[in-house]
């Protein structure tokens, strides 16, 4: 039996985690292009981190941010009983 | 479906595909192999484009179906991993596959804009969308407009957004169809777009979104096995090892001090000073206009008069005539384009990997950056992918590996461009214009590269050199020194990536007028493989509309395939997310909220495009920054004003937001 108290923590716990990528999202993509001038006197294997995250590390981190966050739904519909049949 | 089903049925589809993979590659051997005993490279080219477009028919016969599931959602029973791959293949265009590598070339760190924004949209659709709609689990974005806001406006505004977003992105795919085939096997470009028309049909036809899906899984695998070979064999020749991704940072290093040399380069001066004096020159002509082009035309007749017949000069004269714009109107447009150019080499090559030093210029790249997110997460042939899998679970774990099929390609992108600028300057720069490599020759015959000796020297600079984008993908394998089946597993690759976007978005279109135009609003009791029948039908009628625009070979469409991202930033994405994650969103907020999204955006890029309008210096291709934030400010004002949605759509928002079963009033049914 799924109650409201359920669903109502199952969804504030899905806040939680939509938040949290939300907030790596943005700081990897906008707040690195916003101090890419800054990054960039860091020079890493010969590229300069600005760039390297604009080109390469953004858009690792969000393949791993959609992973992540695949994951963890999966674990809270177990958490909570709503996992479909 | 239930689990052990889907876990069987994907080891299948595994088996398949994976035996498909091994047949291309021996193709492609087979080819090589050819190639060294010495066949023709026509017959090579014929061999890729007819094999290619011949396995596609072959998918798009067998999964032929007339069931109404089967033909709308290909049945929901896609596995992650595959609706991952059709996803990323519907996604990437050639605009993905041929043009990115070539903006990063020529716009260094401002290119990255699209690198990021054409991934991280992604994120958005995973996290806030895809999961949701798969629970909501019916046909079209405009289905879910209607039940989650009531009544028909919502959904014919979805129809109007759906059909305007879709098709200057349809034309554009088209229009590199019959680029790609018009050159590989040198048929006019006419015939090129009407051969790739029967390419985009036979992967839909005849079994609808459930043969698309098919055929754009084969799709990828032929795409990124093309766009991976010549850049790691590009990366081993520069560097000795073979992984470009981690080893282009040696290239970046050489770009930027080789750039820095070419700033205060007595000879790269002169010609940066001819490249001004061009682009004054051009300045008053447009200035004179129209008087201006009248003289030019008459001019270029007397000289045609007073030259003798067997004068080398002749023939030149003769083309230039025949180039020289028609009205003043276009004389504009073109001298407009070329003030620009010259105006853009006149000034010293600018730090390949810094980001804009000038306010206006970083505002402009976030603006970007973030409409091609949003914009990304909001498009209508994107969204629907994710009702084809069997459960909610796959739905994100399918959002996942989308990404990350997209993510092998634009990763690799950025090596792409660095090899290629570190290739042009130190083996073509300084070089004397009589050892031309023959690749550059190969592309300047054809117009992708412009070298001319402008200062008379006989010796190369940098500011000499003009590289349209899509010269760096497709020249890399004749740089990298590989044979000439690679050219052709590019070509097949760039007709995969634009194929099966093409397929996406022309079933969108059908859909939005048979399903959720016809079957939903004008005749509700029509019978499923009525409904079927007219959607095929359709299929035909706008594709046949499509490939009739792109014959003409507007110049606008690249730029209609932009705003198409900030439209769609601007009506979809807000009314779709508002719909799961605010359940006191009504229709009244959403409706006005898209409304007025569209206007404001429609309002900037024509204005701004045409008129001069000009808001905090932002440009035209990112006009979606006005118009996102203006539907949500409306859409939640509006909202507040207004009666809360009725009990019946606010169950409807909580059946979406939980993976089991149907939830009724916060409890189980």
């Amino acid at each position: 039996m799924i109650t409201k108290q359920t669903i109502e923590a199952y969804w504030r716990e899905n806040k939680i985690v939509m938040y949290l990528i939300m907030l790596i999202w943005f700081v990897v993509s906008y707040v690195a292009a916003i101090f890419a001038s800054s990054l960039n006197n860091i020079i890493i294997f010969g590229f300069p981190l600005g760039y390297y995250m604009g080109a390469q590390g953004s858009i690792a981190i969000f393949v791993i941010l959609n992973y992540l966050y695949s994951m963890k739904m999966n674990e809270l519909d177990k958490k909570y009983g709503l996992e479909e049949d | 479906m239930a689990n052990d089903a889907i876990k069987a049925w994907s080891k299948k589809l595994r088996q398949i595909y994976g035996i498909y993979t091994g047949v291309f590659v021996l193709f492609v051997i087979a080819l090589w192999i050819g190639e060294t005993l010495g066949l023709p490279q026509k017959y090579i080219g014929y061999a890729f484009l007819f094999g290619t477009i011949g396995v596609y028919a072959a998918i798009g016969f067998l999964s032929r179906t007339s069931a109404v599931a089967e033909y709308y959602v290909a049945g929901r029973k896609v596995p992650a991993v595959f609706n991952g791959m059709a996803t990323a293949s519907d996604w990437m265009s050639a605009a993905s596959f041929i043009g990115m590598a070539g903006a990063l070339y020529l716009q260094g760190y401002d290119g990255l804009a699209f690198i990021m924004g054409w991934t991280g949209g992604y994120v958005l659709l995973a996290v806030l969308v895809a999961p949701y709609l798969r629970k909501f689990g019916q046909f079209t974005i405009p289905d879910f407009l209607e039940e989650r806001y009531g009544g028909k406006l919502p959904r014919i505004i979805g129809i109007l957004s759906a059909l305007i977003v879709s098709f200057a992105y349809l034309v554009a795919q088209v229009t590199g169809v019959g680029i790609i085939t018009s050159r590989f096997v040198g048929i006019p470009f006419e015939a090129g777009v009407f051969l790739g028309l029967a390419g985009i049909l036979v992967c839909s036809f005849l079994g609808g979104m459930r043969a698309v899906t098919w055929t754009q899984v084969a799709q990828y695998i032929i795409l990124i096995v093309a766009y991976m070979i010549p850049v790691v064999a590009i990366s081993y020749k520069h560097t000795g090892v073979p992984i470009p991704q981690i080893m282009y940072g040696q290239a970046l290093q050489v770009i930027e001090s080789k750039q820095k040399d070419l700033i205060n380069d007595v000879k790269e001066i002169e010609i940066r000073q001819e490249w001004k004096k061009k682009a004054n020159e051009l300045n008053e002509k447009i200035k004179g206009l129209p008087q201006s082009w009248h003289t030019g035309k008459i001019e270029l007749q007397e000289k045609l008069k007073n030259i003798s017949a067997n004068d080398p000069e002749k023939a030149k004269i003769e083309k230039t005539l025949k180039d020289y714009p028609k009205t003043p109107e276009e004389a504009k447009e073109k001298w407009t384009a070329a003030m620009k150019e010259a105006q853009a080499m006149s000034k010293p090559p600018k730090s390949y990997t810094s980001p804009p030093t000038d306010t206006k210029g970083i505002i402009n790249f976030l603006a970007l950056t973030l409409c091609l997110m949003v914009g990304t997460a909001g498009l209508p042939h994107v969204l629907m992918r994710f009702y084809t899998t069997p459960t909610v679970r796959e739905a994100r774990s399918s959002a996942a590996w989308a990404l990350f099929f997209i993510f092998l390609l634009y990763f690799t992108a950025p090596a792409y461009a660095a090899f290629a600028r570190s290739e042009v300057l130190t083996n073509i720069v300084g070089q004397a214009f009589t050892a031309l490599p023959a690749w550059v020759s190969k592309w300047a015959a054809v117009g992708l590269i412009s070298i001319k000796d402008m200062n008379g020297d006989g010796i190369i600079q940098f500011s000499e050199i003009i590289i349209k984008a899509d010269a760096v993908v497709l020249a890399t394998p004749e740089i990298a020194g590989l044979p000439y089946v690679v050219a052709g597993l590019i070509a097949a690759g760039g007709l995969a990536a634009a194929l099966s976007t093409a397929d996406g978005l022309l079933i969108t279109m059908s859909n939005a007028i048979s399903h959720d135009l016809y079957y939903k609003i004008i005749n509700p009791n029509i019978s499923p493989s009525t409904r079927v029948k007219l959607g095929k039908a359709l299929l035909l009628v706008v594709a046949g509309i499509g490939a009739y625009v792109a014959s003409f070979k507007l110049a606008i469409i690249v730029e209609l395939v932009a705003w198409a991202f900030s439209l769609a930033a601007a009506t979809f994405f807000p009314a779709v997310v508002f719909g799961i994650w605010d359940k006191r969103m009504n229709k009244a907020g959403a409706v006005s909220g898209m409304i007025v999204g569209l206007i404001v955006t429609g309002y900037y890029i024509i204005g701004s495009r045409f008129y001069g309008v000009d808001w905090f210096g932002i440009k035209t291709i990112a006009a979606g920054i006005f118009g996102l934030p203006a539907n949500i400010i409306v859409a939640l004002i509006v909202s507040r004003l207004t009666p809360a949605p009725d009990k019946n759509l606010q169950e409807f928002v909580d059946n979406i937001r939980y993976p089991k079963g149907a939830i009724k009033g916060g409890v189980e049914e």
